[in-house]
């Protein structure tokens, strides 16, 4: 198993009395409210946090990005991946993800990602996501062309790290006249990507179909199983069979050495008003053209208040018992995720251990304690089950470079 | 006398493009909003007493097939002159509405002596001097038509008890407005330049209380064109033929049968 740490890093030190008071705290909460002497601040000891993981045991530290609000400061991943690649000297740089389709110039980001890899020495694991809708508006790029520009800059990163330049790329959303960046990445074939996602059943066959590690971020455990499921039958129709190596799963947990301390700390994962990205109208979170047709319907009903929040609004306590938060001493915490483990059987594992308002004091106990012991336990535990994560198990970093390849088997009709 | 309207759908650039149809007389295009169109409204019917009138759903709006390729208004607006030469249409009056007049604007540059008259009402298109169109991505399915009515009595009247398969449509048509108009935002940073050659007479209406597109934007366009007058409506949004159909209707009709 692959174990990282993560943070969103959040901004802990707003107003949040004027963030309510404003009735939105995303997307136009105004950043008058960011302190940059603060925000210096927590950069450096969330920087600390990190290398603290390292030291303690972590095999990954995952980044991620968001924009325009306190929830996240990761204002842009590849700058925090650059940071570890100098500073830190074995955990794997796990960046989930890079919302590509922000992307206006896909050569770019190859570059940035290959200087990452080779400074890192070959440590990088490139995600990519599609961005939250909030990401699109933030950022002026067009939701509505979404899904295309990230399969558009995916297949041109992808063309970019595995044929040699220079060569010309006249494509739907993206032209060059010259792709030829003197920037390669170290791994070979390339760095392996892994998809984190939550609920659009067209990233998770589309990630199926390129055989790259799902990532399921916090879903329930019926709700990952699911998923489980729709990446498998895709798995079969495309020839291979899926294991653990092909699923990742992260889930918020908080460890203290006593279960009080634990469980007051952890309620800062609702330190958001609730809603971990921040209180915000829906039709930011998905703008038109973003979300499936499919889901239209529901959709357009929720955002005019006539519905209920598709993903629903579980209360702390609610997401203690369905184990969505877990929060207590190492023996506590071991316990319970073994359950998980047992239950949703990933080959990764994100720990999202730290938010809002917990002191630094208790951050950094929490790591050595997660990193530490439970860590271990938990890895111990997975060998023991089989499950691999994608280095263990030398995977095929992509569907093409497959030699294991049978038959395709479609799914039994429903 | 009442109105009878009939539904067609003609084939455009390879897309099904579905044209309602009403009256006799000169043929007068009606070139919907951003947010689409109900069926029927007191306005088409008004005009409809008059004129040969035709109210086509914009290509991905409505009732119409959405081409995957298209991305701009002028390429709504080369679909509608199509329609046009298709349906055998002659010495055509534009009437554009807000989103709508846009595309008129797109149809004049393109062909300035073709058509008779050209109407713009609370007209996208140029970027307005003073104030921003209001962004629409930022506000709710309801909010944004809502802001659009002086009178929220007015909205009602229109819309009524709002479904869920209006709701529906009106997220179709925001993709649809972000697929062809999404940056920049509601205007063309070209097209100003390019309607000084416009020799059909205009006539810019506008609401004295448009939320949407500023005034401004109106004055504009009178300064653009070269044979053009701007009139205001009183106690009126964005969506003046829904709001104020029989006096935005008078207006139309006098300048048209002038």
């Amino acid at each position: 198993m692959h174990m990282m740490y993560f943070t969103e890093q959040p901004m802990s030190a707003y107003d949040e009395q004027a963030g309510l008071a404003y009735g939105a705290t995303a997307l136009n909460f105004s950043n008058s409210y960011f302190d940059p002497n603060e925000g210096s601040r927590l950069y450096n000891e969330y920087l600390e946090d990190y290398l603290l993981a390292e030291e303690y045991g972590a095999d990954g530290i995952m980044l991620n990005e968001h924009h325009n609000a306190p929830f996240c400061m990761q204002a842009k991943t590849n700058v925090f991946a650059a940071i570890l690649a100098a500073t830190t000297k074995r955990v794997k740089i796990v960046i989930l993800g890079n919302p590509l389709p922000l992307c206006d110039n896909p050569i770019r980001m190859a570059e940035e990602l290959a200087m990452i890899d080779m400074i890192s020495k070959g440590r990088l694991v490139p995600g990519f996501v599609r961005g939250g809708g909030q990401e699109q508006l933030a950022s002026g790029v067009n939701p509505a062309y979404n899904r295309e520009r990230f399969i558009e800059a995916h297949d041109l990163i992808q063309k970019i790290w595995s044929e040699p330049g220079p060569f010309r790329w006249e494509g739907t959303h993206y032209q060059h006249r010259v792709v030829n960046p003197w920037a390669v990445p170290m791994q070979k074939p390339y760095p392996r990507v892994w998809v984190p996602g939550v609920l659009s059943k067209e990233t998770i066959v589309w990630t199926a179909q390129q055989r790259y590690p799902y990532i399921a971020l916090n879903t329930s455990i019926d709700h990952t199983r699911e998923i489980w499921k729709q990446y498998s039958d895709t798995a079969a129709e495309n020839g291979y069979t899926a294991g653990p190596e092909n699923f990742g799963y992260l889930i918020r947990v908080h460890v203290q050495d006593t279960e009080e301390k634990a469980l007051q700390n952890a309620r800062q994962f609702m330190w958001m008003q609730g809603e971990f990205t921040g209180l915000a109208h829906p039709v930011w979170a998905n703008p038109s053209g973003y979300f499936s047709p499919s889901g239209r319907r529901n959709f357009v009903q929720f955002a005019t208040g006539r519905a209920v929040n598709p993903r629903g609004a579980p209360t702390f306590e609610e997401q203690l018992a369905s184990t969505m938060i877990i929060a207590g001493t190492p023996a506590q915490v071991i316990e319970k995720l073994k359950y998980v483990v047992e239950n949703t059987r990933p080959g990764i594992m994100g720990i999202w251990a730290n938010d809002g308002n917990v002191s630094r004091e208790d951050r950094q106990r929490c790591i050595k304690l997660l990193c530490g012991e439970v860590m271990p336990a938990i890895k111990e535990f997975g060998a023991k089950l089989g499950l691999k994560d994608p280095f263990e198990a030398n995977a095929p970093v992509h569907l093409r470079y497959s030699t294991d390849l049978k038959a395709p088997v479609k799914a039994a009709a429903e | 006398m009442s109105v009878v309207w009939t539904d067609t759908v003609k084939e455009i650039a390879g897309t099904k493009m579905h044209v309602s149809r009403a009256g006799s007389g000169r043929t007068v295009l009606v070139l919907h909003h951003d947010i689409g169109t109900v069926d029927r409204l007191p306005f088409y019917d008004a005009l409809a007493e008059k004129y040969d009138v035709l109210v086509p759903h914009h290509p991905g709006w409505g009732k119409s097939e959405r081409p995957q390729w298209l991305r701009h208004p002028r390429d709504i607006a080369a679909m509608h002159t199509w329609l046009l030469t298709e349906m055998g249409a002659k010495d055509v009056s534009l009437v554009g509405l807000g989103f709508g007049g846009w595309i008129a604007a797109e149809m004049a540059s393109q062909s300035p002596t073709t058509f008779h008259r050209l109407v713009l009402v609370g007209a996208m298109g140029i970027k307005p001097p003073e104030g921003d169109i209001a962004d629409q991505a930022i506000v709710s399915y309801i909010d944004y038509p809502r802001s659009g009515f002086h009178n929220q009595d007015n909205f009602a009247a229109v819309y009524g008890d709002i479904s869920i398969d209006q709701l529906e449509q009106w997220d179709i048509c925001r993709e649809m407005s972000f697929r062809t108009a999404w940056k920049p935002y509601m205007y063309s940073q070209t097209l100003p330049h390019l309607l000084g050659g416009v020799r059909t007479p205009a006539l810019v209406i506008w609401g004295d209380d448009d939320r949407i597109v500023p005034i401004s934007a109106g004055k504009a366009y009178v300064s653009a064109l070269r044979n053009a007058t701007m009139t205001t409506v009183a106690q009126c949004g964005h969506f003046a033929e829904m709001e104020k159909p029989a006096e935005v209707a008078k207006l139309v009709t006098d300048f048209i049968s002038a």
